[in-house]
């Protein structure tokens, strides 16, 4: 999908920008106050990552940067020139035909009510599976214990506190935690 | 938000010289905080500056045992780092006491030092704020405080600063390294924030143009038995009301050898608790003997209306993490 406005030309204010956006590299050119997430959902039409409190408090536009979870209501676009962006657009399989096992996960497990939250779960799930895959501690990690070699076990205490940059309104955590319980087992 | 203009530095010298052609510009490394404040209009700059392709990226081991953290670091790295986990438990646990997996992806090193205040007048434009607006007043001394200052503040700003990682660091004696117009110098984390006195629109002593590149944790305090505790409202992902680190190191009698104690959540600084600190050397930390010494530390404290909770909170925080620490000591 393309801009629905023609771009303004570079200028002082203006810059462009190539992001790399679930495989596929997108050109555009941002006004330098454009977050990635109004780059994400205005410029490129990609409106999975949603805008909750867009003060980076609700975690509901995390997408990955870089394979590393994080905010898009506080990443400027114009920074993340030649970044590598996954949305939950480009979470699931085979050009989308076959969900990711996280998604079926959060089906199987009724992990939302009104689902708004959940493209950022989604996301952010995946990031964390792959910061506790990289030995990444948590506060929940008993600091004493030696460090990991390897993988860090995800108990549900772990899996909520590195999830708790996510919030669900609606409450589906317990649902949430037995989702993410589902892809790691 | 203002429009403004944005420059891509890629070295240290470079992000200093347009810094300083650039009036009214602002170094944006993780930007976590300062793109949050330009939304809400409490900053307005002409210029970014963005130094997060900088190469102070890296942790490096130094020839003594310490460690040299570039200031692009961000928190989640530094936090999972073998060497710091190891050497310096405290700086870890407190990164990951801090923010969500997301920010701690995105914040740096260095931004976590320069972060504002939360107060809520601070952040709200309606609101008088001598920190934000010098001359305006300030509106939580009378109004919603319970979340400010009972050390060190003055009539003009009760405002605290909200960090972890400068609490734990400040209790470590680490430093920071800044570049600037002038050069460079190395200031001790401890006294790198301010109080608020007469000036509570500067947090820190860092000076125009200058930029942290990296903070150096010292040798004498690595691998010392260490840890952070932090009391908030949630289980997770909120700021603290009280936050303690400390690194002790006993002798082979049982007595402190070395102590460094901070206080976080209690004043517009990470408090640096040299009092109950001095009143610990040599003595055996027993309850009684650390519960005295706290307590001549935490007389200083001049609590509003709203928050007094915080004295006797901090009193057995600091209680506990000593006394974990004393516990878990091997000689």
């Amino acid at each position: 999908m393309q801009p629905t406005t023609p771009p303004p030309p570079p200028d002082a204010y203006h810059s462009e920008v190539t992001l790399r956006v679930n495989g596929t590299p997108r050109a555009l050119t941002v006004d330098h106050r454009t977050t990635l997430l109004d780059a994400l959902r205005e410029g490129l039409g990609l409106t999975g990552a949603k805008k909750g409190c867009d003060h980076g408090q609700c975690g509901a536009c995390t997408v990955l940067v870089d394979g590393r979870r994080a905010n898009a209501c506080l990443l400027l676009a114009v920074a993340l020139d030649g970044c590598d962006i996954t949305t939950v657009e480009g979470v699931a399989k085979d050009g989308g035909d076959r969900l990711h096992p996280l998604q079926q996960a959060f089906l199987d497990r009724d992990a939302f009510q009104c689902g708004y939250c959940t493209p950022g779960q989604l996301c952010s799930a995946l990031g964390m599976l792959a910061e506790a895959a990289a030995g990444h501690p948590s506060l929940a990690t008993d600091p004493d214990a030696p460090p990991a070699q390897g993988a860090v076990p995800l108990t549900p205490d772990e899996i909520r506190e590195r999830m708790s940059g996510n919030l669900c309104r609606c409450g589906a955590y317990p649902h949430i935690v037995q989702a993410v319980e589902d892809v790691i087992r | 938000m203002r429009p403004f203009a944005y420059v891509r530095a890629r070295t240290v010298q470079e992000a200093t010289a347009a810094h300083a052609a650039h009036p009214g510009a602002r170094y944006l490394a993780g930007g976590t905080n300062l793109v949050d404040l330009m939304k809400l209009g409490v900053e307005a700059p002409e210029t970014l500056v963005d130094v997060t392709r900088l190469p102070l990226d890296a942790v490096e081991e130094l020839p003594d045992g310490g460690l040299r953290v570039g200031a692009t670091v961000r928190n989640s790295d530094l936090a999972a780092h073998p060497l710091v986990r190891d050497r310096y438990a405290a700086v870890s646990r407190a990164l990951l006491s801090g923010a969500s997996g997301q920010l701690r992806n995105t914040a740096t090193t260095g931004g976590n030092l320069l972060q504002r205040t939360r107060c809520p007048y601070f952040q709200d434009l309606t609101k008088p704020c001598n920190k934000r607006a010098p001359g305006s007043g300030c509106g939580a001394r009378d109004g919603v405080h319970r979340d400010h200052a009972v050390l060190g503040h003055s009539y003009l700003c009760i405002a605290t600063h909200p960090s972890d990682l400068a609490v734990a660091l400040a209790a470590l004696d680490a430093e920071v390294e800044l570049h600037g117009p002038d050069g460079e110098r190395t200031v001790p984390v401890a006294d790198f924030h301010r109080l608020p006195g007469d000036h509570p629109e500067l947090d820190t002593v860092i000076q125009p143009g200058e930029l942290i590149t990296a903070v150096t944790l010292p040798a004498a305090t690595a691998g010392l038995p260490s840890a952070y505790r932090k009391a908030r409202d949630r289980a997770s992902y909120a700021f603290a009301l009280v936050s303690v680190a400390a690194v002790l190191d006993l002798d082979e009698h049982g007595a402190v050898r070395h102590l460094g104690l901070a206080f976080g959540g209690l004043a517009h600084r990470p408090w640096r608790a040299r009092r109950a600190e001095a009143a610990l050397l040599g003595a055996t930390p027993t309850a009684e003997n650390v519960a005295r010494a706290v307590a001549a530390e935490l007389d200083a404290a001049e609590p509003l209306r709203d928050n007094a909770y915080k004295v006797p909170l901090a009193h057995r925080l600091a209680g506990a993490v000593i006394g974990g620490l004393a516990g878990t000591h091997r000689t």
